[in-house]
């Protein structure tokens, strides 16, 4: 923690006086220090983010010697400039791999929640055979570091004949234990047994019963699997890096890395360093207004593992 | 990754709930035959599971108990992997820096959460509110833009590190020398993953009946006494989880050494840590069935470290 003070200290002295003034209210003469705590904190979190908002706005020049310095904007104003630029490097390779990154998110996403929706109704609402053995095989691989798996994954899919394609990428990102034990948890509470026996009563068999009256139910669940395991492809790095060759099929995260890494040992004229800054700020956008607009969705989910 | 395991200090007590009732009113072999059906709606998650869980692991098995070289072809030649990589220094040497890197990095980020959870329990003013997302929100940001950030910060030729030691009459550390890499990277990964793990801590905290609270301050206790002997407690299996998704996200240590990698001119070698050793030599070397071996003996002892620690913990301190 040390170390983060350390780095965030100087911005303070700056900024903490008129949140403290702000916060004064009436009888809030307590909570200064902890005030003081949390502006220090959100300094620090917002202090990466805040640099990649200035660098966006510079040109390479800027970023190494700018006049504002690496934290203030410079006299000069180039994000248009650098977006402009993202279309025609490469062909304009930047928008192809942030939409690659939106095929492979959204398929592997939309796969598991399907997946994790129908595995964990089964699990939850059906006594059939092995029904436990198979449950506690799904819970065991939640514990099975997935990092581990990413070799042979890519030995497997070769002999398929697969890497190097786009399905490399989303038919494993289809796999997601963890959702389907939140739908079961979730599946156990919001659907009651009385409410599918009274279907089956009045004629509905097991697939209209699902569809149409457990479903609906399950809503606020969906949205939280969708939500957590589309974010979890989108940021997925070792698979992709490994099972993809073709620079035309990488999804961001991977192509900006090889952007940053080229422009760290190339010469000068293959710097691209504000293609890196610009993209990278472009490439989380979407995420960061997901994550805020579906707020009580994730927050629901992050604590339904971890309380019940 | 890191949300999937929260399931497990979770799990097993959830196991036996509702079904058994309804079975025992329903005529037999309808019943049977409908319940079936179960395996139906399982089936499609369960080819999936198979396909790139078990056989991935199964094969990687395989694989590292086989050696192919050139002359002889692929043979089996049993535990030999396992036994040239627990004597190879470079394996050992990515082992050893997992190890102590988990050794300061989990304490320090789960202090860190705790203290801002606790704090921001307590609060609950707009302040507290934006804070609590503004932590949060590194969370949001893949790891590699995350760890590319902070190779821009870190750089002495374009960070802000020397004026902000300047300001302070200090000159700036290079964050990503030998000796510096790992307190550089101990940053990068708290400020990834603090937040989260203070959201999941915040949770819990709201899950407690605040009753509790007012009882305890009738009999006299300080803030800082509730937080200490009521709060922290009382949310201990949250903190036993959380030590365990930070230890397997760091065994698991890759994408951030990996970034950072070209920057850090040197500091970070190709056998910085397990994994990122596997990756080299099978992408690197071609060889993949000692990369398979290294790659297997990871997971089996992030998997057994993980189970045994849930389990004893769980026996220890009481957790449901």
């Amino acid at each position: 923690m040390a170390l983060n003070v350390a780095e965030v200290a100087p911005e303070t002295v700056r900024q903490a006086p008129t949140r403290r003034r702000r916060a004064g209210g009436p009888g809030a003469r307590r909570p200064v220090l902890a005030h003081t705590f949390l502006v220090l904190l959100v300094l620090y979190f917002a202090l990466p983010l805040w640099w990649l908002v200035v660098g966006s706005t510079k040109n390479i020049n800027g970023l190494f010697a700018g006049s504002g310095g690496p934290l203030w904007f410079d006299d000069e104003f180039h994000l248009f400039d650098n977006v402009a630029q993202l279309f025609t490097q490469g062909g304009g390779l930047y928008w192809r791999w942030l939409g690659n990154s939106f095929l492979y998110a959204f398929s592997g996403g939309i796969g598991a929640t399907v997946l994790s929706i129908l595995a964990g109704y089964g699990f939850a609402k059906y006594r059939f055979r092995g029904r436990n053995l198979l449950f506690a095989a799904v819970l065991g691989s939640v514990m099975v570091p997935m990092t581990a798996l990413v070799i042979p994954t890519f030995m497997l899919l070769a002999q398929m004949e697969l890497t190097n394609t786009i399905w490399a990428v989303i038919l494993p990102s289809l796999l997601s234990p963890f959702g389907v034990y939140l739908m079961r948890v979730y599946t156990q509470e919001a659907v009651p047994d009385e409410l599918l026996d009274a279907a089956r009563v009045d004629g509905a068999g097991d697939l209209r019963t699902f569809f149409n009256v457990a479903l609906p139910l399950l809503r606020p669940a969906i949205v939280t699997v969708l939500l957590l395991s589309t974010v979890a492809t989108w940021n997925n790095y070792f698979l992709p890096l490994a099972v993809l060759s073709d620079t035309r099929l990488l999804p961001v995260t991977v192509g900006l890395g090889q952007w940053q890494a080229q422009s760290q040992s190339g010469a000068a004229g293959s710097q691209l360093w504000n293609l890196v800054v610009t993209g990278a700020l472009i490439s989380i956008i979407p995420l960061i207004i997901s994550f805020l607009s579906l707020q009580k969705y994730w927050q629901g989910g992050l604590s339904l593992g971890s309380l019940k | 990754m890191s949300q999937t395991l929260s399931v497990e200090g979770a799990a097993p007590p959830a196991r036996p709930t509702t079904p058994a009732p309804r079975r025992r009113n329903a005529p037999g072999g309808v019943a049977r035959a409908r319940q079936r059906f179960g395996w139906l709606f399982v089936a499609p998650f369960l080819v999936v599971f198979v396909t790139f869980l078990i056989v991935p692991l199964v094969y990687a098995f395989w694989m590292s108990l086989h050696t192919k070289t050139l002359a002889l072809g692929e043979r089996f030649t049993g535990f030999d992997n396992y036994a040239q990589a627990f004597s190879d220094p470079q394996f050992l040497q990515g082992v050893g820096f997992v190890i102590r890197f988990s050794l300061v990095l989990i304490p320090v980020q789960m202090l860190v959460s705790l203290a801002v959870a606790l704090v921001l329990d307590a609060l609950t003013d707009r302040l507290a509110k934006f804070a609590r997302l503004m932590i949060f929100v590194p969370y949001a940001i893949p790891v590699v833009i995350g760890a590319m950030m902070w190779g821009f910060l870190y750089s002495p030729r374009f960070g802000p590190m020397a004026d902000i030691f300047g300001l302070v009459g200090l000159d700036a550390p290079v964050m990503l020398s030998p000796d510096n890499v790992f307190a550089g990277l101990l940053n990068v990964v708290t400020w990834q993953w603090a937040g989260y793990y203070m959201i999941i801590i915040y949770a819990a905290l709201r899950g407690i009946d605040p009753s509790i609270y007012e009882a305890a301050r009738i009999d006299g206790a300080t803030n800082t006494q509730i937080a200490l002997r009521i709060k922290v407690p009382m949310i201990s299996s949250a903190l036993v989880l959380i030590l365990v998704f930070a230890l397997i996200g760091t065994l698991q240590f890759f994408t951030e050494p990996q970034i950072l990698r070209s920057v850090a001119a040197g500091s970070i070698d190709a056998a910085f840590t397990p994994n990122l050793y596997a990756f080299t030599l099978a992408f690197s070397y071609s060889q993949f069935n000692y990369a398979s071996a290294i790659s297997f003996a990871l997971g089996v002892v992030v998997f057994a470290g993980s189970y045994l620690f849930l389990f004893l913990t769980r026996k220890k301190s009481g957790l449901s």
